[in-house]
């Protein structure tokens, strides 16, 4: 099999003893059809054991291996290695808090999520014998390429709103309030708008689109959030417009 | 108890860090000259309202090379931000139709297509045709 020397800076930092990161270079001789985790791997059992990251799944699906990949927030098992020419720059996921290398708390992305209660809310409760929620195909799609999310939080590196201004509900939690607002079988839209259609939730949104670039799911967070401005602004003209607030 | 890392970001510069921050700012400037494009008209409206001889001078300042100048860079950017505007309508108008979605392009040329009628009436009103 062929392979290649691949020279990677990666981003170090111990919270025991630093109190800024620094980058570490490393030079691996890696297989030409590796990924940026395969190195990573290399790196940790054969030259530094101490190197921390997250993953599991090497398939793009568990969503833990999210980091900058030169300046990018990327997949680090979907990031072949071919791909990349010269030293590559690997950091944790932009906007969040570094743990240790690049190991970041999710818990603000965590928190966020749970707030928009993303899960089905039914209409009218009913007991199981009643028999299942019923869904054409057509009310399937309506929703289902928001329903593609991985949680890698990739959206939330890439998007400059959620770094600037941290308490922004941020691009997947919002697009998974939309996934529910959208399932014929929910009736919770309601709840959700009052976290969402706040000043942090999509109104702090400026459409730069760079959730949608970075997602390695093509959810399009971006096109959810703008769905979102025109149903909760369609609702103010309701509520103020029409006689009894168009309920 | 081990301190988590904070890493600023800087309020001023971050838009240089990725080409793609570039691009939006880009178009949010532009909105300057859609905005200062405004303001002329109510200039204009001014000037029309204050009589004949006013009216006229503000013709005059208009055949200014520095008000030429305005003009193409207010064109430029009206372009380009109707364009990024258009753009992102297939996004944030998705249309299904049983149970397909209808293709993006066909929403942004609908309104590309309008754009184009509307500036040909617009035109027409004007005397140019």
């Amino acid at each position: 099999m062929k392979e290649r020397l691949v020279q990677l800076d990666v981003f170090r930092y111990n919270p025991d003893t630093d109190t800024a990161g620094h980058y570490q270079h490393y030079e691996v001789v890696c297989q030409d059809e590796w990924v940026v985790l395969d190195a990573l791997n290399k790196i940790k059992e054969t030259i530094d054991p101490t190197l921390n990251y997250r993953w599991s799944c090497h398939m793009a699906v568990c969503g833990s291996c999210g980091m900058m990949i030169n300046g990018e927030p990327k997949l680090s098992c979907h990031t072949f290695l071919r791909d990349y020419a010269g030293v590559i720059r690997v950091e944790p996921l932009t906007h969040f808090p570094v743990e240790r290398d690049l190991v970041t708390a999710p818990d603000d992305f965590i928190e966020k999520l749970k707030r928009v209660k993303p899960y089905l809310i039914p209409k009218e409760p009913k007991p199981i014998s009643e028999g299942e929620y019923l869904q054409t195909p057509a009310q399937l799609k309506k929703y289902h390429r928001f329903t593609l999310c991985i949680n890698c939080m990739l959206c939330y590196a890439a998007c400059p709103e959620y770094g600037l201004t941290p308490k922004f509900i941020g691009p997947a939690a919002i697009s998974l309030a939309h996934r529910y607002n959208q399932d014929s079988r929910d009736g919770g839209r309601d709840e959700r708008q009052e976290i969402i259609a706040s000043k942090e939730g999509v109104w702090e949104c400026t459409f730069v689109g760079a959730c949608s670039e970075v997602c390695p799911a093509h959810v399009d967070p971006a096109g959810a959030l703008q769905q979102v401005k025109i149903a909760s602004s369609i609702d103010w003209f309701k509520e103020h417009l029409l006689p009894g607030g168009g309920k | 108890m081990s301190k988590p890392l904070i890493r600023e970001v800087p309020p001023t510069s971050w838009y240089l860090r990725h080409p793609r921050y570039l691009r939006y700012m880009a178009r949010e400037v532009t909105s300057l000259f859609v905005g200062a494009y405004c303001v002329l008209l109510v200039f204009a409206l001014q000037s029309l309202a204050a009589g004949q001889a006013s009216y006229e001078a503000f013709l005059v300042a208009l055949r200014s090379p520095a008000s030429i100048a305005f003009h193409l860079l207010a064109l430029a950017a009206a372009l380009y931000h109707a364009a990024t505007w258009f753009n992102a309508t297939q996004k944030a108008m998705p249309i299904q139709v049983g149970e397909e979605f209808v293709s993006g392009n066909l929403i942004s040329g609908a309104h590309y297509v309008a754009w184009a009628a509307l500036s040909i009436v617009i035109l027409f009103l004007a005397g140019v045709f």
